[in-house]
């Protein structure tokens, strides 16, 4: 009996190389890129949207989504869910605008200490959800719910108003503020538009300065968020406990995994980008509002789906997710470029979420070899 | 059973009480190295108890376990683990979405330092994994394949393979061919048979006296929590196995009723 399995099973057939790309969760994110530039080079091209500005524009609007794509990505592979992320985002928003301008504390003081706190309400969540049993879906709706009415709140009981303004001014010469407010790159960018490459302002004070001053450190935080987060999940043990805890907590227990721990970081992270992208947000602004961030979990999640993460968790490519939230970004600003009615977006959105649910259900059978 | 070797693992007058429910009343069983001890027993014969006493799941109400000929306290089955007592369970610890490489090597990644930070090292799990694979007579189509697409015996193998790579000197084995096919129980025998040639002992539970009988070396019947003795390979018959397993009189009946062995 143990001669007949020595050699190669004849059952086994070999995998096509296109089985092969399909069964990658950033096939979906790769091909909807292609076809979506694709379709805006063919009609929007004259529109500036693929001149310095407009290319600014949409990559702006894609960083943010790729900043909290990343979070809600990881977390999802790990099996769980954070509906808070908008709320969250408004909150620690909200937080640094009181402790900056109301409170008076300096700027650097006032962005760590929201780091803090709201990773420790990221922790907290993963805390209820592993120590209940419950479903992340339903405690992470809980906390929307909580931050959301905390964000207009506690505007309203301090200063009587919702929106919280005076930040520029308040975090200047701040060490810490331009990390996330900052922009990089004015050289080059000062340099190509001497050169003629890009467009530069003809009349005013900004007279004979590029259009496009630097890239924001919003793009940059995005990069770098990508790129850590797809090494952590891809080349590191802790990446394969994300993948494990996510693929079936029982059995990854069992292999010594610390799940547990696992979800809990990934909730901190999620936290953790929910709260880079208000900083830079109310840095930009220079305000906070009590409905910043409204809808944002939504659009992380489809952002991952569309990425080709798995909603039952265990599966999925930071990549992928980032090529999400880059279709996301290019559709929701090409469309107006383009000149389409803007609530068009929102069919598009249902649509594509759709479909990639249905592709990436059938990806799964195709990996577990389902029928 | 091998005179020239110590047990491994002995196990003397083990009891457990579950409350009121006496599980284990005195269990005492040996187990040597490079031996397939086969624990039989119908359902509830507290099979399940005894290999969880074994691997520190429960602590024995009364009774002493010696490991190596010291006496151990396992507190928790992470003690077992490291002291060499592996358990693969009808629950396979296996991850379907994943490849067999993450598979095999979860909970226990190689790690590479490039400066601060330690990698995962793929080639290295990948190599194991493999050469693993191929000696327990299973050829991959790589290190990447997702654990789902292996048939029940191939997951089966590719646990105890896990086990065996990071040095169980007991291997455990719970109901491993219950659900699978005859060819697929075929493998993990020819499996089990390999592993045993290396020195490890198997403790290898069914209800399936002709599972047992094709690799057992020496055979425990456990009913209502009491051994019935250990037997020799050759000292007895399928029929006083399955008796013995079923409590005798009753089965005897039903198996006239049926017209044939059950």
């Amino acid at each position: 009996m143990s001669t007949t399995s020595q050699v190669t099973d004849e059952r086994v057939k070999e995998m096509s190389a296109l089985r092969r790309w399909l069964i990658r969760p950033e096939l979906g994110g790769i091909v909807g890129t292609v076809a979506v530039f694709t379709f805006f080079l063919l009609f929007a091209t004259d529109s500036g949207m693929f001149n310095a500005q407009g290319i600014m524009n949409w990559s702006t609007v894609s960083a943010q989504f790729v900043i909290i794509a990343v979070g809600a990505c990881l977390l999802m592979i790990a099996g769980e869910f954070d509906l808070s992320v908008g709320s969250m985002i408004g909150f620690s928003g909200m937080l640094i605008a009181i402790f900056l301008v109301i409170l008076g504390w300096p700027a650097w003081m006032s962005i760590i200490v929201t780091f803090i706190l709201c990773m420790l309400i990221g922790a907290f969540n993963g805390w209820i959800v592993i120590t209940t049993g419950l479903p992340s879906f339903i405690v992470t709706l809980a906390s929307l719910f909580i931050l959301r009415g905390f964000t207009i709140y506690l505007p309203q009981t301090i200063e009587n108003k919702t929106i919280i303004g005076g930040i520029r001014d308040a975090a200047e010469g701040d060490w810490l503020a331009p990390v996330f407010g900052g922009k990089i790159g004015q050289g080059i960018f000062q340099w190509m538009g001497d050169n003629g490459w890009i467009a530069v302002f003809e009349r005013g004070s900004q007279q004979g300065k590029p259009v496009v001053e630097g890239v924001p450190m919003l793009i940059v935080w995005a990069i770098m968020l990508v790129i850590i987060g797809h090494i952590v999940l891809t080349r590191t043990r802790f990446g394969n406990w994300i993948y494990a805890a996510g693929g079936d907590a029982e059995s990854a227990r069992n292999s010594g995994v610390p799940v547990n721990r696992v979800k809990v970081t990934m909730f901190m992270f999620t936290a953790f980008c929910a709260t880079v992208f208000a900083t830079c947000q109310v840095m930009e602004f220079g305000s906070a509002g009590a409905d910043r961030g409204l809808l944002k979990e939504f659009e992380a999640i489809i952002a991952v789906v569309i990425g080709g993460a798995l909603l039952t968790g265990g599966y999925g490519s930071v990549l992928g997710a980032a090529l999400g939230a880059l279709i996301f970004g290019v559709v929701q600003q090409g469309l107006f470029f383009a000149g389409v009615e803007s609530s068009l977006f929102r069919v598009f959105l249902g649509v594509i979420l759709l479909g990639a649910v249905i592709l990436n259900t059938y990806i799964r059978r195709i990996i577990t070899g389902e029928r | 059973m091998n005179p020239e070797h110590a047990p491994i693992i002995q196990m003397k007058n083990i009891e457990k009480h579950f409350g009121s429910v006496i599980a284990l009343a005195g269990v005492s069983v040996d187990v040597f190295p490079g031996e397939c001890h086969c624990l039989l027993g119908d359902n509830g014969a507290g099979k399940s108890t005894f290999i969880k006493t074994m691997s520190g799941v429960h602590q024995p109400t009364h009774g002493e376990i010696l490991f190596d000929g010291k006496p151990m306290h396992f507190a928790d089955p992470r003690d077992a683990i490291a002291a060499g007592i592996a358990t693969v369970h009808q629950h396979l610890a296996m991850i379907p979405l994943m490849s067999v490489s993450r598979n095999f090597f979860m909970g226990n990644e190689p790690v590479k330092k490039v400066g601060p930070i330690n990698f995962f090292d793929h080639d290295y799990a990948n190599k194991v994994t493999m050469e693993e694979m191929r000696k327990m007579g299973i050829n991959l189509r790589g290190p990447d394949q997702a654990v789902g697409t292996l048939s029940g015996g191939e997951r089966q193998t590719v646990a105890i393979a896990r086990a065996v790579h990071f040095g169980a000197k007991v291997l455990i084995l719970d109901e491993p061919t219950s659900a699978l096919g005859v060819r697929q129980t075929a493998n993990v025998l020819a499996t089990i048979d390999k592993v045993r040639k290396q020195g490890i002992a198997v403790v290898f539970i069914t209800h399936n006296v002709r599972h047992a009988l094709a690799v057992g070396d020496r055979f425990t019947v456990l009913n209502r929590g009491q051994t019935l003795g250990t037997a020799q390979r050759g000292q007895i018959t399928p029929d006083e196995l399955q008796d013995m397993m079923a409590g005798g009189q009753e089965l005897v009946e039903l198996e006239g009723s049926l017209g044939g062995t059950v």
